[in-house]
């Protein structure tokens, strides 16, 4: 089979979308992390596979390497922001934080 | 005395009084004797000066020399009132009448009074009665007239009513308003129908107006005949006498000042005043209407015991008997009888007080023998019994001779109407029969009440002096002849006697009265002569030379009879009363039922009261009920339907308004509850709906 850069966006697209579903239902704030990751991730894959198919396409793959920089950054913050709602509310479970709903 | 100080000393006696009223009324209590001596002596000045008008008018000797004085006193343009005194003969006598009797009234009652509560006020009292009497025989407009003609009745209703805590005085003083009101209804009517066709209250130019035809026929009989209510209303005539004997409960100088010889008078002297006002008919009216009092009331005094009652009913069959003179065509005769009866009234009714004050008693029966004990006023009360008795050469005989001849002459010349002549006559006899009667069964005989008579004694000089002043001027009043030819002629001329009677036998047409031409400027007064003694004499004398003549016939028969039919009386009383021969209650139980009538004074209060009170009571209670029912009915009803409405309204204010502004908050309350719903506190909702809200946006624009 000839893969082309259509495969590799099309599963971009699922690890997206994928990743949009993780963040809107899981209920554990870590695996709401780990959609986010999947949406940075799919992102990436995005972007890597357009530097393969278009030439002098060096660009894609470093934006992928800072993306992977600010995913790890992010990851170490949203972690630190869940410890703070662990310590706070003792779970780990978002809809136990709706304090802001009327 | 010039026509000005005529007038001046006219309005100081008529001010005099009324300014012992507001001094007693109001510092009374504070004088010395409470003021009594400031009542007598203001009174005693007006009486002078009364006295100097008097002989002034007896020095002039012309029964038709006049003074008036007009001030301005409301000016509207064309409605004008003006106030004014009319001094003339007939208002000297009147001026010297009132102020005799209400000075000797107020010296007696500073006797008779003594120790009385609110005695300041009783004298002031009687200086506003005063005042208001001399305004009536002062005034020289109708209006006046009427003013002064309540204010005397007010005063009246005031003294009756003195002992108020009385009810039976209580009861009198409404009962005598009242009735006094009743025929001042007719007075009213009369005034107005006269002002209406002639345009004035002044008396002199109502005289020109009506003389020269402004009023005519029946109109003109009615307004003399309302005219002539007032006078039956004041003077007791019947059917209006029923107040004056109840009016006996007020003190009895009031009695003597007010229901004996003034304030009763006031109606003689109005309609002898108001003579050219009154047509032959209304004349009629009168005269009939005065005999049949005169008679009536001497009929009820025999069977009265008490002494003020039967004096009550005396004064109004006197009063009968000058109406009718009036009525008859002697004004002359009833105004000279007026002032006669004036002083011998007074005279019994301070005689009467003068025994009240010393036996404690008003009933004839409990007194007896006093001439021993009291000579003075023994002596006296027979003096006055002897003039109104018509006992020749006292005054009253020859006002009573007087009368009589003008009822026969009268008689004479209108064939067919004998019968005010012969109730007169017969009123006559019976009034010299039931005055003898007074003065037997209380001054002569055996006392019938010992203890009674032990305590009488003589009364002091202020109730005696009076008492003898009065009996002189009782016998000098005759002054020896009537009033054709006699002092009285100098101040009544007798152009009235010649002029009603040639208009009553239907000879030629009213005599020219006096022309108006009296002042209208303001406060100044001058004398307008009246042509009466001259030239409107003259134009009547001619035609009634046979009235004249008829006259002269009458007087002598009517003397005649009258000295006998008085003679009979006092020989039967004599007989009765004095010598026992002809036994009373015998009589009087042989006709129980004559005696039943009398006794209850022909019924006319029990008529009364089944008629016009009972007639007026059901009235005062359908109006009663129509307030009760349909008036407080509507304004409930107005009620109740206000209140109904604001029930409906406010129906729509507790639905309506009250359910929009509810319904505006439910539908918010639930937009918001729905709307809260966005706001879940949760992150995912939110990434949810941004990432709706980009799918939205991507197909909106297109960006793919």
């Amino acid at each position: 089979m000839n893969v082309g850069l259509e495969h590799f966006l099309t599963v971009g697209a699922l690890l997206f979308g994928l990743g949009i579903f993780a963040v809107m239902t899981r209920r554990n704030a870590v695996g709401l992390l780990m959609g986010v990751e999947l949406i940075l991730n799919a992102a990436n894959v995005n972007f890597v596979a357009f530097a393969r198919y278009v030439e002098h396409g060096l660009d894609g793959q470093v934006v992928a390497a800072f993306v992977i920089v600010l995913a790890a950054a992010e990851a170490a913050v949203a972690l630190a922001i869940v410890l703070a709602m662990f310590r706070n509310f003792g779970t780990v479970h978002v809809d136990a934080v709706s304090r802001l709903q009327r | 005395m010039t026509d000005n100080a005529v007038l001046q000393t006219a309005l100081t006696i008529l001010l005099l009084p009324i300014v012992s009223y507001v001094i007693l009324f109001f510092l009374g209590r504070r004088l010395p004797r409470q003021g009594d001596w400031l009542g007598v002596g203001l009174l005693g000045i007006a009486w002078l000066l009364a006295l100097r008008i008097f002989f002034h008018f007896w020095g002039l000797n012309d029964p038709g020399y006049r003074v008036e004085g007009v001030w301005r006193w409301l000016d509207l343009g064309t409605f004008r009132i003006d106030a004014g005194i009319l001094v003339d003969g007939m208002t000297a006598v009147m001026l010297v009448v009132v102020t005799t009797v209400s000075f000797l009234v107020h010296l007696f009652s500073t006797g008779y009074m003594h120790g009385e509560k609110r005695y300041e006020r009783y004298f002031a009292f009687l200086g506003f009665f005063t005042f208001s009497m001399l305004g009536i025989v002062l005034a020289n407009s109708l209006f006046f007239l009427y003013v002064f003609w309540e204010l005397v009745g007010l005063a009246s209703y005031l003294l009756i009513g003195f002992f108020f805590f009385r009810p039976s005085a209580a009861a009198a003083n409404k009962k005598a308003f009242l009735t006094n009101r009743v025929g001042d209804f007719g007075f009213f009517f009369g005034i107005l129908t006269l002002f209406t066709a002639c345009g004035t209250f002044n008396y002199l130019e109502l005289f020109a107006k009506v003389n020269q035809g402004a009023l005519a026929g029946s109109v003109l009989t009615w307004a003399g005949i309302g005219l002539f209510m007032g006078c039956v209303g004041k003077s007791a005539q019947a059917p209006l006498h029923i107040w004056l004997p109840d009016a006996m409960e007020g003190p009895t100088p009031v009695s003597a000042l007010i229901h004996a010889a003034t304030m009763v008078a006031a109606g003689v002297y109005m309609v002898a005043r108001l003579l050219p006002l009154f047509d032959p008919n209304a004349l009629l009216v009168v005269a009939y209407v005065g005999a049949i009092t005169a008679f009536l009331a001497a009929t009820i005094a025999l069977v009265k015991t008490d002494i003020k009652k039967s004096l009550a009913y005396s004064t109004i069959s006197q009063l009968g008997y000058m109406v009718m003179a009036i009525g008859v065509g002697g004004a002359a005769a009833g105004m000279f009888h007026l002032t006669t009866h004036a002083f011998f009234k007074a005279l019994l009714f301070l005689g009467a007080g003068s025994v009240i004050h010393a036996v404690h008693t008003q009933e004839m029966p409990e007194m007896g023998g006093l001439r021993h004990k009291m000579p003075i006023t023994f002596w006296t009360f027979l003096i006055a019994t002897l003039a109104i008795s018509g006992v020749p050469l006292f005054s009253g005989f020859y006002s009573k001779d007087a009368i009589l001849g003008s009822a026969l002459a009268f008689a004479m010349l209108k064939p067919g109407h004998f019968v005010p002549f012969a109730l007169a006559l017969a009123a006559a006899g019976l009034t010299a029969f039931y005055m003898f009667r007074m003065v037997f069964l209380t001054f002569m005989g055996k006392p019938r009440d010992h203890h009674r008579y032990e305590h009488a004694h003589e009364s002091p000089w202020v109730i005696t002096a009076p008492l003898v002043l009065l009996a002189f001027l009782s016998i000098v009043s005759a002054g020896w002849h009537g009033p054709a030819d006699g002092w009285f002629a100098r101040f009544v001329g007798p152009y009235d006697l010649a002029r009603i009677t040639a208009a009553q036998a239907g000879h030629a047409a009213m005599a020219p009265v006096v022309a108006a031409t009296h002042a209208t400027d303001q406060a100044s007064g001058h004398a307008a002569a009246g042509e009466a003694a001259g030239g409107g004499h003259g134009a009547a004398a001619g035609h009634d030379a046979h009235a004249v003549e008829v006259h002269r016939k009458a007087h002598k028969i009517a003397m005649y009879l009258s000295i006998l039919v008085a003679g009979t009386g006092i020989w039967l009383s004599w007989l009765t009363y004095q010598k026992k021969r002809i036994s009373a209650p015998a009589i009087l139980a042989r006709l129980p039922r004559l005696h039943h009538v009398l006794q209850n004074m022909y019924f006319f209060d029990q008529f009364y009261a089944a008629t016009v009170y009972r007639g007026t009571l059901g009235w005062a209670w359908l109006c009663g009920w129509f307030d009760r029912t349909v008036v407080d009915g509507i304004v409930n009803g107005c009620g109740y339907l206000t209140r109904f409405t604001s029930w409906v309204v406010g129906l729509f204010d507790l639905h309506g308004v009250d359910g929009f502004v509810n319904g505006i908050a439910w539908v918010l309350q639930g937009t918001g509850e729905g709307l809260r719903r966005v706001q879940t506190g949760r992150v995912q909702t939110y990434l949810v709906f941004v990432c709706f809200s980009v799918v939205l946006l991507i197909f909106v624009f297109r960006a793919l």
